[in-house]
């Protein structure tokens, strides 16, 4: 395996991959030689718990290939609509030289397929496809050299198409990959492991790709997890308390057991009502009568700002170099801006749900979750049970954004089931949804800088306050800098409301900053924002970036703002180099701001299926819409005011604009790098300096909402 | 309190004894299995729950059973006739107008909808009927794009 491609941080040390090894050998009692058992799923069930907790060495834990040719790919990956179920069966048919239709994808089921950390963070394809990509490559090479001693062959004297091998001199002589396997596991493998194939070898690799779920998703038979079916299933809805910083004092459900074919569960401070129709579940749950503590925390969706400002926590000074007081002194003009963010919503049109049957002391769980063996994790720790008497499934998942990495609500209905003693189905109600969240972080950040006389950032001081790091880079080239990070200390946290990874953590607040910043940089400077940042910029790959977004765009230079309603942000976010630029209409006397156009170009490395790439970046640059003009969580301490989509406001057809065009630059020799999260960290940048351009309207704060358009437009002297 | 509900679901005429109250999604979801038709927001707003009742797109979750007394009813698992797909939801495939697909039986009901009764519409007639359906993937331009392609292919087809 190419050394280079493994991320750093997921290479096992040798010392334990040759335990691992052996102890898998140990268990299974083979050694080198050939052999065939029977797969059962349960096997890999029985595997030592610290082995299981890391991506599978063993090929076989990937795929299994039926005597029909089908390969079933079971890998511990989720789909929630970014389409790994379409990109990983092109680079499994190319390693293997099968036919991309000969592949079935089983996926998130903690039993039946491969482990998996979670679905997240862009990683499936720059990241977990190398592991698949090997796997595929060494399970090829074991099959040529079985075919190859049943040929009595040469292995290199061979060819696969196609699924089949056969001799290259004298092609009828040929044998299946199903014919060898018959569906069992493959007992060998390869001391010296192949190597993956150069891109140039790809058949399917790099050509687009329609989903492959779409015919599931356009009839209604895909399956999300309230849709299973289950005799006996019972609704449970769950009591929940007005704030998160409160606590139960005291509570009556003697209205709610009265009622007919209503059953009452509590574990603790988890009490739900349980009927066979929701609608009688949530009528039952009207009549409880619960008394909490006060709520002491007064921080509201104004205050949260200053609150961050002030907050107490550890401080860690990064990418330090040069002197801030020397860049200072270099400089002809010094700009200083402080921005705010609200909390976002992930919102997925899909709530949490999860299901819940016992079976003894086994219960297996479908759950709308990113992690199916993280909820695996959690429920066996929670609950004292073995790893192995727990089994998770998430079937389709109606949208992910990094909610679903959280997955409470498989934990509650695992409980709630178990003193039911039937099957239940805990589907959250948008409301829940929405206080149960674990938001995007709110964010306070502030920036100083220096302009030289020649257009050039001297200085750069750069601070964010309890709010992810990612994207806090400061990618230009500046001599003196300084990016101080404030983070909470542990048990003490600042942020009011739960927060977490949201499509690109830290990353769309810290872009909006940075890149608002350097537009303001620009437009003192009396330079064209464009050109100011390609006269800062040394990163050759950022450069290409943006060259290929202005060429696309046919994008002339004007200082800002020129009228135009043009702006541009870009950045870096898991591994890929991303620029969008946008042109917008502002209406000043209503504030409303109307997207016209939008271009996103990147350098995601090697593309996979730049079909689903290119739709990621127009969902990016939609969803990304929502949060920098319209969506603000509002809360008082920890009583989450906004409840449903009549108050929380997600971008809508009328914003789409017109076009959205995206350039992926052609690098298939690298890496593949994500394409999940790119291009959505720009839109907040990339629609204030639009903003901008169009009125003279600079915000510092999001959503850009048309009252704070309207405020920030210059008044006419 | 219960009463006998009568109505043409996908094509079927059907039978229901069942409290005329109930909320017209759960019905559908629990007692007919038609489970393609989504909980979204539970009030209208999104239309991740919405189906055709006598040809007009309608949120179920805003509607009693008793609604749809003697009236005909269309979810997305009846949009289909004899196998093959309707122009709409083979326009959302042909479009790529989807991701993680949980709004798009809605989606589509919405656009049959306006398909029906304006078979050539405007971008701007599709986003104005559109408007009210939420999709947080983002979507939107493929499922603009979908709908103005299927409505030329519409008239072929005899409609639900």
């Amino acid at each position: 395996m190419k050394k280079s491609n493994l991320n750093p941080k997921l290479a096992t040390t040798k010392n334990r991959l040759d335990l691992k090894r052996r102890d898998f050998f140990t268990l299974l009692g083979g050694g080198i030689a050939v052999y065939l058992s029977s797969r059962n799923p349960t096997e890999l069930l029985a595997l030592p718990l610290v082995q299981r907790r890391e991506v599978p060495k063993d090929f076989n834990a990937f795929l299994t290939i039926q005597e029909d040719g089908t390969v079933i790919c079971h890998v511990g990956k989720i789909e929630m609509g970014q389409g790994p179920i379409t990109s990983l069966p092109q680079q499994v048919a190319d390693e293997l030289d099968v036919h991309i239709d000969s592949i079935k994808m089983l996926m998130g089921d903690t039993a039946l397929c491969s482990y998996d950390a979670g679905t997240w963070g862009s990683l499936t394809t720059r990241e977990y496809s190398h592991y698949l990509r090997a796997a595929c490559a060494e399970a090829r090479a074991v099959l040529v050299q079985l075919a190859a001693e049943y040929l009595n062959i040469k292995a290199s004297n061979t060819k696969v198409k196609d699924g089949v091998v056969f001799d290259a001199t004298n092609p009828e002589n040929r044998i299946s990959y199903g014919w060898l396997t018959k569906g069992e596991r493959i007992d060998r493998q390869m001391e010296e492991k192949p190597e993956p194939k150069d891109h140039t070898e790809f058949h399917y690799v790099g050509q687009s790709r329609l989903h492959a779920d779409a015919k599931l998703k356009v009839t209604g038979q895909a399956v999300y997890t309230a849709d299973v079916p289950m005799p006996g299933r019972v609704y449970a809805k769950v009591l929940r308390p007005p704030s998160h910083h409160v606590n139960l004092l005291s509570v009556d459900y003697s209205e709610a057991e009265k009622m007919d074919g209503i059953e009452v569960v509590r574990d603790g401070d988890l009490i739900a009502v349980l009927h066979e129709l929701p609608e009688r579940a949530e009528q039952a749950l009207a009549t409880i009568k619960a008394e909490y503590s006060e709520d002491e925390n007064k921080v509201d969706h104004h205050s949260i700002f200053e609150h961050l400002l002030n907050g107490e926590g550890n401080t860690r000074e990064r990418e330090k170099e040069g002197d801030l007081e020397q860049g200072e002194e270099l400089a002809d003009i010094i700009v200083e801006s402080e921005f705010h963010d609200g909390y976002k919503a992930h919102a997925p049109i899909e709530p949490h749900t999860a299901m819940a049957l016992w079976d003894g002391e086994k219960v297996t769980v479908w759950a709308s979750a990113q992690s199916p063996f993280g909820a695996q994790d959690q429920i066996a720790q929670e609950l004292g049970m073995a790893l192995e008497n727990v089994r998770v499934i998430s079937p389709f998942v109606g949208g992910g954004f990094g909610g679903k990495i959280y997955h409470p609500q498989a934990l509650e209905v695992v409980k709630i089931a178990k003193l039911a003693q039937k099957p239940v189905l805990l589907a959250y109600t948008r409301e829940e949804e929405f206080f149960m969240d674990f938001f995007r972080s709110a964010a306070t950040i502030q920036i100083r800088s220096g302009i030289t006389k020649e257009g050039l950032i001297s200085m750069w001081d750069y601070k964010h306050y309890f709010m992810e790091a990612r994207g806090s880079d400061t990618i230009y080239n500046v001599p003196n800098k300084l990016t101080t990070s404030f983070s909470a200390k542990r048990g003490s946290p600042v942020q009011p409301l739960p927060t977490g990874a949201w499509r690109a953590p830290g990353a769309n607040s810290n872009t909006f900053a940075r890149e608002s910043h350097i537009d303001r940089m620009a437009a003192k400077a009396g330079m064209d924002p464009v050109e100011f940042r390609l006269r800062n910029l040394a990163d050759e790959k950022m450069i290409a970036v943006i060259e290929a977004l202005r060429d696309k765009f046919a994008y002339t230079p004007a200082i800002g703002p020129s009228g135009r309603g043009i702006g541009m942000a870009c950045g870096t976010d898991a591994g890929t180099w991303v620029a969008v630029m946008i042109e917008v209409q502002v209406n000043t006397e209503t504030g409303h701001v109307q997207p016209l156009r939008a271009v996103v170009s990147q350098d995601m490395g090697m593309c996979v299926n730049p079909q689903g790439s290119i739709i990621q970046a127009e969902g990016c640059v939609t969803m990304g819409m929502g949060y920098a003009l319209s969506e603000d969580i509002e809360f008082k301490g920890g009583d989450v005011i906004s409840s449903n989509f009549d108050n929380y406001q997600l971008p809508l057809f009328s914003w789409t604009p017109e076009t959205i065009d995206t350039v992926i630059l052609d690098r298939q020799d690298q890496p593949p790098q994500g394409g999940g999260e790119p291009a959505i960290i720009c839109m907040g940048g990339a629609l204030a300096n639009a903003i901008f351009d169009a009125c003279g309207a600079r915000l510092y704060q999001m959503p850009m909402t048309p009252e704070r358009v309207l405020a920030g437009i210059p008044k006419a002297d | 309190m219960e009463k006998l509900i009568r109505f043409n679901l996908n094509g079927k005429e059907t039978e229901i004894t069942m409290d005329p109250t109930r909320s017209l999604l759960w019905v559908l979801r629990d007692q007919f299995g038609l489970t393609g038709t989504k909980y979204g927001c539970g009030i209208g707003v999104c239309g991740a729950c919405t189906i055709l009742l006598d040809k007009q797109a309608i949120r179920s979750c805003t509607y009693q059973v008793s609604d749809v007394m003697d009236r005909r009813v269309v979810t997305i698992e009846g949009l289909a006739s004899n196998g093959e797909l309707h122009p709409v939801q083979k326009a959302f495939m042909d479009k790529d107008a989807l991701q993680c697909g949980y709004c798009t039986p809605g989606m589509i009901m919405n656009a049959t909808g306006l398909l029906l009764s304006n078979p050539e519409p405007t971008r701007q007639e599709v986003i104005d009927a559109m408007e009210d359906n939420l999709c947080r993937c983002g979507a939107h331009i493929r499922i603009i794009e979908a709908i103005q392609s299927a409505g030329k292919e519409m008239k072929k087809v005899k409609q639900p």
